[in-house]
């Protein structure tokens, strides 16, 4: 059977609703992020199948700008992560019900 | 017999959902250390199916900067901060139940649209190269302010990465 549009964008739909049952049930604050990475990959994957399909650079420009925004939020997010391991020493959702720090 | 694009597309596909869901709920350990090699590995299988779209590119900037520069940001807190305990929380039932529910559906949702949508696009008739060339133009040109805004953006991330994890100085 011939590789089409639709394959890629199965794989990408199933990715997405992993990287959401991963942010859902678990409880560790690093690999919820990680199952977010997972959803922004999704999107990619998305993207450039659409951006092959369309015979249009613009996905791929776009992809190229979600990678970038990606990594300056992980490095932010990362940080938020630390300072919060530092105050509480735990970086477990459950323990992090308050906002007050 | 299946030409080659096709049998590689299927082996990446299944790579990549198979180390999504090793990243997600591994079934032999609940090591954050664990997760963070199978998303490597889900991003490095990615990078091939960016190859078998003719994005040239992106597959290399994919693996720079994510299983280069994030996945080694990731390790590097993960290392920092102490996780054993990880391993004795149990993952709660409702939690479960709620997240399989919710993932579920939109998967349904999504396949469904996919389903009714029918297969608009057939296969890429004059190819689309991503190479670097055409896509730096495109990036240069029509996209040169969003281009600089994304820069200013990372000088942003960068100065407030430092001011948050300097040490309090009161």
């Amino acid at each position: 059977m011939h590789v089409g549009l639709e394959h890629y964008l199965v794989v990408s739909a199933l990715l997405f609703c992993l990287g959401l049952l991963g942010v859902i049930t678990r409880r560790n604050l690093l690999v919820m992020y990680m199952s977010l990475e997972l959803m922004l990959n999704a999107a990619n994957l998305a993207l450039v199948a659409f951006s092959r399909f369309n015979h249009n650079l613009n996905g791929q420009v776009l992809v190229f700008f979600i990678i970038t925004v990606a990594a300056a939020e992980v490095s932010v997010g990362l940080a938020l992560i630390v300072a919060l391991y530092r105050r509480r020493q735990s970086a477990h959702v459950e323990d992090l019900t308050t906002m007050k720090l | 017999m299946p030409a080659l694009p096709d049998i590689l597309f299927y082996v990446f596909a299944y790579l990549t959902l198979l180390c999504g869901v090793l990243v997600v709920a591994n079934p032999f350990s609940r090591n954050p250390v664990t997760s963070a090699m199978f998303l490597v590995l889900t991003i490095l299988s990615m990078a091939g199916l960016f190859v078998l779209l003719h994005a040239f590119f992106l597959a290399a900037v994919q693996i720079l900067v994510y299983a280069g520069a994030v996945m080694v940001l990731f390790l590097f807190v993960i290392m920092l901060l102490d996780l054993k305990e990880e391993e004795r929380r149990r993952i709660k039932m409702f939690g479960l139940v709620g997240g399989l529910v919710s993932a579920g559906a939109i998967a349904l949702i999504l396949l469904k649209t996919l389903r009714a949508a029918g297969s608009g696009a057939d296969a890429p008739g004059p190819s689309l190269e991503g190479n670097p060339v055409p896509l730096g133009k495109l990036l240069f040109t029509q996209y040169l302010l969003p281009f600089e805004v994304v820069s200013v953006l990372l000088l942003v991330a960068m100065v407030g990465v430092i001011l948050l994890s300097k040490k309090d100085s009161k």
